[in-house]
């Protein structure tokens, strides 16, 4: 399981941190009305200390009852605004800080949906979902408390400092040495932890990836007794986990204390230099003693600057693998040509459909075809479901080959279908008809047109797909069949359901249609989730229908019965089939037999049959048993 | 419930300690600093006695000294303690995570365990790991701080009366309607987590419909739904501060109203006014701090009680009858079994289920989909339990036996093969992991599986990816037969798991386990006639019962339903 180590990319905190600001500039207005906050909360906290003794001199000691009331008053006020102030930037402050949080889960998200299938197939879900969760959580921990912390504690410091120049210039450098090297502390202390709270967050993936694939695959953990072995590896992930998160924590809150202890060290300093200059007569009592009631002010800003640092620091390790992701290439799609609804006139002339959408022609009949490909100069080409292969090269892995050069055709309306032993290829050729891979050598025509000058969106949405493995949502029986057309009526989901067959066993569950499904249809059995998918497809109507083993997991006699309604699917339109039970493509126009990623045999099923080759072998290699 | 999440503490229960002393001692050394500083202006600077300065600015530096030892290791101590919890509670979780069954997976939904083990596990590490600091030290301050005040002027000190029960009140406020608001956050998260991993499985999907952008859409929604109730919790959080700054405000000018009045009557000194008004800050502050630890408490306790949730799940699987015997010969009986998922469901799955197995026999099951063939098998290695009725096997009930030794005996090969990350030989591992390079070679022989691991560059060695995305739908079959012939298990059940292969193959793996594993009882669910015709026995289920039982012969015979199933497959040549 070494696949976590593999992941490294060069770190870049200030690129993750600008990118952050990038993200908080959107609500700059905010932001700005949250620091004029804080200035004003702060200052009267600070102007609050600094008129207790005004306050004492000028109307406590002199007995002064109605000044002293009035100063009370205005002190009051003033206290007052501070402390709406801080209600105020308080709740700004979190409304901003969910906003960029939100802002970034949005924005991960609709990246995440452009990214290629192959980065997907490189990653664990758990991994993946460990950026949206853990690596986001830091984020926003940081931004509901530091970004308020580090304004407030920077304003004071400098306030402070400026005070203590002001009052005594000399004694000030012993306070600014001693800032100097808490600076330097806390930067070197940052460093090092850094580094560990970037491992923190990467074993927190690991973590995350390895939890969920085992509760995913825990059938086969329970069969096979894997628990204990499984319990293994879990334990060590967790104990790197421990072992980093612990160094993290230890280096970065050592930061507090060191922190105070440098201050001190810098009060006993400045109170002895103070106390010899007293001495010497260069300073008198009073200004001694409040020169060093600032110096231990001065402290102040820093520790509560230094109480924020395990909160920015996780988040920068955070942002980093965010934003490294929303870095991550999109799919390829540079295609300029899109799919539109065309009327036919007598003459054969096409126009675009003004409104992209015709109520009374809705559903699709391929002799009038109502959906044209528009090139860039908005010429418009019939969409009839041609499809080419030429000299088609491919590989998952760069260096190896999993189809070697594939030429193929199918005309509209044919019904092609593909067999070979299993690992021949065959998947790969239809993923490869969508772009969800994309082809190293050779070309892809459909209708005349490179697939890669399609727009990605309307090339897959001309074609239906049911893959190999069905998934279905979380929602209603309905809400997943509804996915192929989401503004289908409930008419034509039902008209799906029946197409497919399904229509019988949804009304058996207790409720229907409406009937919930959970993780994935756990309570659905596995045929019964092929016919939901079949229906999926079903209510799409798409021009070109692809079938990737959509029934294998349904009975022969099931099969049959929604014969009938595959047919009304498939009628008309250029399908491709994927089945290595035979019946299911010996009525097809052209089956293509792969072996090894190349084409070997084509023909119709009687050709083929004459040919005494691979495909005759296939075929009655179960006559052999009889 | 705090008790309960710190009884998992464990070995790193003495750190928390530590850090707590470590913390005391530290505030204590602070408390004496400015005591010490005092003496240097009334006495040292006083006097004209420099010795007297340095002797005590060198105390001072000791103090501050030991101060940063005792800091450094309440760091150390407390990382380590809040750390350990963490992990001790992530093991604790996932332990009892592979006890569950699947309804208890489904009560909770993955990607809410998965949120369960990480994301709440750490606010409750993070909130011990910086809570302990100001845990400890908000204590001391306090107490030392209300005792000087006390012994400054104790009637003025009386405004405390006042103060700290507001104080109180607006905390206990806080905390009680934030409680819920957390809660209802942390479901918010689950929701939005949902999506993301629905996502993520079906990235396939998503991507043939296009429906990139309604995805998007339905994420916004839960997106904005998180947005809004985390911005309820914290803003209610927050509000503590303001409350705070309230209450000490009020205070001081309360303070210096009475303290005022009492120096006019001569009752009070202007330092001591001073000097008090100094620790009724350091006072507030130490309540800024507590009252702080509380509100993160209460976050960490709605984390904390969903992680105890899943330490409290009923496992509905249990061992309680077991006896230590195994599996010895691979007989099976059904005895009027019956099934449901759910108890309050209407309707069995499987009703009267009457079937005897011989050991070493190979039974067939076709039925139809939705018919409950998988169902069936799935009872008997006791993934889940029959609801009435009896299971045996060797002639006793199957909870007789520790899981441990009924799953060891009982391969089952599932209709979805689920793959590991990690390489080829790893996955063949999980059936036997001492099995040698030629019981590995052997078993993939069985399964067929040779033929194309010979081809694959890296052979054995292959990286699988998660859910094997690199070897096609059949090359999973296939190793997931091999690695359950690993097992070298009593009863093989193989349900429906040669789809994906073709059929020359698959008459193939029929007659070598048929040669090589004689002895071994076979349950085959199958849709191809094919691939059962040649077993001792086949079963006809349809809709939960059993409609027919007997040899292809007998049944083609007699059975209605085998005979549409056998017409449906002979024309498609699909025998």
């Amino acid at each position: 399981m070494a696949r976590y180590t593999g992941y490294k990319r060069p770190k870049n905190t200030l690129k993750a941190l600008r990118q952050l600001f990038h993200y908080m500039g959107y609500h700059r207005w905010l932001l700005l009305v949250v620091a004029v906050l804080v200035l004003i909360s702060t200052g009267a906290s600070v102007a609050g200390t600094y008129l207790l003794k005004p306050v004492i001199n000028d109307f406590i000691l002199p007995g002064d009852v109605k000044g002293l009331i009035l100063a009370l008053i205005g002190m009051g006020i003033m206290y007052l605004c501070g402390a709406l102030s801080t209600f105020g930037y308080n709740r700004l402050m979190v409304k901003t800080s969910q906003k960029v949080v939100g802002d970034i889960r949005r924005d991960l998200f609709a990246h995440v949906q452009t990214l290629p299938l192959k980065y997907f197939d490189a990653h664990t879900h758990g991994e993946l979902m460990s950026r949206f969760t853990n690596d986001v959580d830091t984020i926003q921990e940081a931004l509901n408390n530091s970004f308020t912390m580090v304004i407030q504690s920077s304003l004071t410091l400098t306030g402070t400092v400026v005070m203590l120049l002001v009052l005594n210039v000399r004694m000030a450098l012993i306070v600014i040495v001693f800032l100097l090297i808490m600076f330097w502390f806390i930067k070197w202390n940052g460093k090092r932890s850094k580094a560990y709270f970037d491992r923190q967050q990467e074993y927190l993936a690991a973590i995350n990836g390895f939890t969920e694939e085992m509760v995913a695959g825990q059938k086969v953990e329970k069969i096979f007794n894997h628990e204990e072995e499984d319990m293994k590896v879990f334990r060590k992930k967790n104990e790197d986990l421990r072992a980093a998160s612990t160094k993290a924590l230890a280096y970065s809150s050592m930061m507090i204390p060191s922190i105070v202890s440098l201050s001190y060290g810098c009060y006993a300093v400045s109170a002895c230099a103070g106390g010899l200059l007293a001495i010497a007569g260069l300073m008198d009592l009073g200004s001694l003693a409040a020169y060093l009631v600032y110096v231990r002010q001065s402290a102040m800003p820093l520790n509560q600057f230094t109480q924020q640092v395990n909160f920015i620091l996780s988040a920068l390790a955070g942002a980093e693998r965010i934003f490294d992701m929303m870095e991550e290439p999109s799919e390829i799609d540079e295609g300029t040509v899109t799919l539109v609804r065309v009327h036919e006139n007598e003459e054969g002339t096409l126009t675009e459909a003004e409104d992209g959408r015709d109520e009374e022609t809705d559903v699709m009949h391929p002799g009038k075809t109502e959906y044209a490909w528009k090139d860039a100069q908005g010429n418009l080409t019939l969409l009839r479901g041609d499809v080419r292969f030429e000299n088609v090269v491919f590989g998952y892995v760069p260096g190896r080959k999993v189809l070697s050069g594939i030429s193929l055709y199918a005309k509209p309306g044919q019904k092609i279908a593909f067999v070979g032993s299993t690992g021949a290829g065959k998947t790969t050729i239809i993923n490869l008809i969508n772009r969800f891979y994309e082809i190293q050598g050779g070309r892809i025509l459909y209708d005349g047109i490179d697939v890669r000058d399609i727009r990605k969106d309307d090339l897959r949405r001309s074609l239906g797909m049911v893959i190999q493995d069905t998934h279905l949502f979380t929602g209603t029986i309905a809400d997943n069949i509804r996915y192929g057309k989401l503004d289908a009526a409930d008419e034509e989901v039902i008209r799906a359901a029946e197409l497919a067959n399904a229509d019988s066993f949804i009304r058996r569950l207790p409720d229907g249609y409406d009937t919930m499904l959970y993780s994935d249809g756990s309570n659905l059995s596995q045929g019964q989730r092929q016919l939901l998918a079949i229906a999926r497809a079903a209510v799409a109507q798409p021009p070109v229908l692809i079938l990737d083993e959509a029934t294998s997991s349904i009975d022969t006699r099931t099969e049959r019965l929604i014969e009938k309604g595959m047919d009304a699917i498939m009628d008309g339109r250029t399908v491709f089939v994927i089945a290595h039970r035979l019946s299911t493509v010996r009525n097809s126009k052209a089956i293509m037999v792969l072996e090894h990623g190349s084409i070997i045999e084509r023909g119709s099923h009687e050709e083929l049959l004459e040919q005494k080759g691979r495909y005759y072998q296939l075929y009655t290699g179960m006559y052999e048993l009889e | 419930m705090l008790r309960r999440i710190f009884s998992y503490s464990g070995k790193y229960k003495k750190y928390l300690v530590f850090a707590a002393l470590c913390i005391t001692a530290e505030s204590l050394f602070e408390l004496l600093i400015p005591l010490i500083m005092a003496d240097i202006v009334d006495i040292g600077v006083a006097n004209g006695d420099k010795a007297y300065i340095f002797q005590q600015g060198g105390w001072m530096l000791v103090c501050a000294a030991a101060a940063l030892l005792l800091g450094v290791g309440s760091a150390q101590f407390s990382a380590i303690a809040g750390q350990g919890l963490g992990a001790n509670l992530r093991e604790a979780e996932y332990a009892k995570l592979q006890q569950f069954s699947f309804a208890n997976v489904d009560h909770f939904q993955l990607s809410s365990l998965v949120t369960r083990m990480t994301s709440d596990v750490t606010n409750i590490q993070n909130s011990i790991s910086s809570g302990m600091r100001p845990a400890c030290r908000g204590p001391v301050m306090l107490i030392a701080a209300t005792a000087v005040a006390f012994s400054i002027n104790a009637k003025l000190a009386l405004v405390f009366m006042v103060a700290l029960p507001t104080l109180a009140v607006c905390l206990w406020l806080i905390i009680k309607n934030v409680r819920p608001l957390y809660g209802r956050m942390q479901e918010a998260i689950d929701l939005v987590n949902r999506i993301i991993q629905e996502n993520l499985t079906a990235v396939r999907v998503v991507k043939a419909y296009v429906r990139g952008e309604y995805e998007i859409g339905k994420f916004n929604e839960v997106n904005a739904n998180l947005q809004t109730q985390s911005e309820r919790a914290f803003r209610l959080a927050m509000t503590n501060m303001a409350a705070m700054q309230f209450v000490m405000y009020g205070t001081i000018i309360s303070i210096l109203w009475f303290g005022g009045g009492m120096i006019r009557i001569g009752t009070m000194q202007v330092g001591e006014l001073t000097g008090f008004l100094s620790y009724v800050l350091q006072i507030l502050n130490s309540l800024m701090m507590i009252s702080n630890i509380f509100l993160m408490l209460t976050r960490s306790l709605a984390s904390g009680k969903r992680i105890i949730e899943i330490m409290d799940e009923e496992i509905d699987i249990k061992e309680d009858r077991a006896e230590n015997i195994s599996v010895s010969r691979g007989e099976i009986e059904f005895s009027h079994v019956y099934f449901k998922y759910r108890k309050d469901a209407k309707e069995y799955v499987l009703s009267d289920i009457n079937l005897h197995i011989s050991a070493g026999q190979t039974v067939g099951i076709v039925g139809q989909t939705g018919s409950a063939k998988t169902t069936l098998v799935q009872l008997i290695p006791r993934l889940y339990d029959v609801t009435k009725g009896e299971l045996l096997i060797d002639g006793r009930p199957v909870e007789q036996y520790p899981l441990r030794h009924l799953r060891d005996s009982i391969a089952m090969v599932l209709q979805k093969n689920t793959l590991f990350s990690g390489t080829l030989r790893e996955n063949l591992l999980w059936g036997n992991k001492d099995a040698t390079q030629e019981e590995i070679e052997e078993a993939c022989r069985i399964a067929g599986a040779d033929e194309f691991i010979g081809r694959l560059e890296k052979g054995y060695d292959t990286e699988m990816g998660q859910g094997g995305v690199n070897v096609s739908g059949g090359q999973k079959q296939r190793l997931c037969i091999a690695r359950a012939i690993l097992k070298k298990p009593k009863v093989m059940i193989l349900d429906d798991s040669t789809s994906a292969v073709d059929i020359a193959t698959e008459a193939r793996i029929r007659t070598m386990l048929q040669e090589k594993l004689p002895r071994m009882t076979k349950i085959i669910i199958a849709q191809r006639i094919s691939s059962v015709r040649h077993a001792d026995m086949i079963v006809v289920l349809d809709d939960g019962r059993i409609k027919g039982c007997g040899t292809h012969e007998e049944l083609l015979e007699s059975n209605r339903i085998y005979q549409e199933i056998y017409e449906s497959q002979k024309e498609g040549a699909d025998l």
